[in-house]
């Protein structure tokens, strides 16, 4: 999820945002299912329809929506060309568009609930596990932090390259690897004494 | 605010194959407290002690009578501690979200935490970003909000690793301004001796020793002597 976007959710009130996390999240898994039933163009215009009707009813922008997307840039054109190779043009054309509208449908339940209120509704679908043992709290702790790390590790990255650059080393896969991995390990230590002194380990 | 009584009796830390602390007796009692010492002088150490965060390989540390090693969480519920690099203690996507993860262990009702997340956001001047990426925030404000996020759940003592060595001017003073101003007793672990003028207590750390315990004045001069001699 880009991170600037997560500004903005709060700011918007439509009625994507005020529904409930939990109820969302459903929606989604229901929605990614009926995605996977869709098997025509004519069935794939209207999930196209819909999908763009559920972005309208969430006041979601088109740049914060290509925000989201873009990371599919490189990998949708891999998938249409083998699928147009095996399956045929239709097919590939069918099966880009449902990854596409996939990730489209579950950025748009990010982009309009906060992680807290989506990791307070995994925690609670998650509850019935707590009997069998599984520390539902630490698992959405674990999500959270996954969520929390991943612009903290793109920040360390440009940090590691830069300084790769400054020597005149950009090609260098080992001096731009040793010092990234090196420094998500210190962070993961810091983050992790930083977990205990606020008594979130206790 | 009641402070807290933090004893530390013939603590050692050796960590590896080095001796971090070696033997130190203390008594701290007062409300503002500063620890000084050279790079690797075990300062940041005798901090981390203090709410458990490190375990004495020999000695005890006790908050309130209350043993580090043996009830740590009960220390950590006293004793907030706020480190160096507020990134590493950030661990929610927004600044009202992360002060909210505080009090998750507090099991409070979602309209109590709301409005206790907002009073401390407010009362630090962070209301205006409530919403905002924490990781977007300047560095002055992203320290701001790790206080915030310590002092939110009220502890009776807040330890400081050096909140201010990334920090600009502006917000350093920013910092120890919030810091000053504390009901709650604080140690303030600094390399900024200007920060501890209004201090009660300096103590000097130096290669795992206090070396020196005294008034800001005393203690400050002591330390300026003891970084002038070659190591």
């Amino acid at each position: 999820m880009s991170t600037t976007d997560v500004a903005t959710r709060a700011e918007v009130g439509s009625v994507l945002h005020r529904a409930p996390a939990g109820a969302k999240l459903v929606g989604l898994a229901v929605a990614s299912g009926a995605l996977l039933l869709v098997r025509s163009p004519t069935g794939v215009l209207l999930a196209a329809v819909a999908v763009l009707a559920a972005y309208a009813a969430g006041r979601v922008g088109p740049r914060a929506a290509w925000s989201q997307l873009r990371p599919l840039r490189w990998v949708v054109p891999v998938i249409f060309v083998v699928q147009w190779l095996t399956l045929g043009p239709a097919q590939a054309a069918v099966l880009s568009a449902r990854l596409v509208m996939l990730v489209a449908l579950a950025a748009l339940v990010m982009l309009t609930t906060r992680t807290s209120a989506v990791l307070a509704a995994i925690e609670r679908g998650l509850a019935p596990l707590g009997r069998l043992g599984v520390d539902v709290g630490r698992v959405a702790l674990v999500l959270s932090l996954a969520i929390r790390s991943i612009p903290v590790l793109a920040a360390l990255a440009t940090r590691v390259r830069d300084a790769g650059r400054a020597r005149g080393r950009e090609r260098d896969v080992r001096a731009f690897a040793v010092p990234l991995v090196v420094g998500a390990l210190r962070q993961a230590d810091a983050l992790g004494d930083a977990l205990r002194a606020r008594g979130l380990d206790d | 605010m009641t402070g807290c009584v933090v004893e530390l009796e013939d603590v050692h830390v050796r960590l590896g194959e080095r001796d971090v602390l070696r033997g130190v007796d203390l008594v701290l009692r007062e409300h503002r407290v500063g620890v000084v010492g050279a790079n690797g002088s075990g300062k940041s150490t005798l901090a981390r002690l203090l709410n458990g965060l490190v375990l004495p390989t020999r000695g005890s540390v006790r908050v309130d009578g209350q043993d580090t090693a043996r009830h740590g969480a009960t220390v950590r519920r006293r004793v907030g501690f706020v480190f160096t690099d507020p990134d590493a203690q950030i661990v929610m996507p927004t600044v009202a979200e992360d002060v909210a993860y505080s009090l998750r262990r507090h099991r409070l009702g979602a309209t109590e935490a709301d409005r206790r997340v907002h009073e401390a956001l407010d009362r630090h001047g962070l209301a205006g970003h409530a919403d905002h990426p924490a990781h977007l925030l300047s560095g002055g404000q992203k320290q701001l909000l790790a206080l915030t996020s310590v002092l939110v759940t009220e502890p009776q003592l807040v330890v400081a690793d050096e909140p201010t060595t990334l920090l600009d001017l502006r917000n350093t003073r920013r910092v120890a301004r919030e810091l000053l101003a504390l009901p709650q007793q604080v140690v303030l672990v600094s390399h900024d001796l200007d920060l501890l003028a209004d201090y009660d207590r300096v103590l000097v750390v130096d290669d795992g020793r206090v070396v020196a315990d005294d008034e800001p004045g005393p203690a400050v001069a002591h330390y300026r002597k003891l970084m002038e001699r070659e190591p």
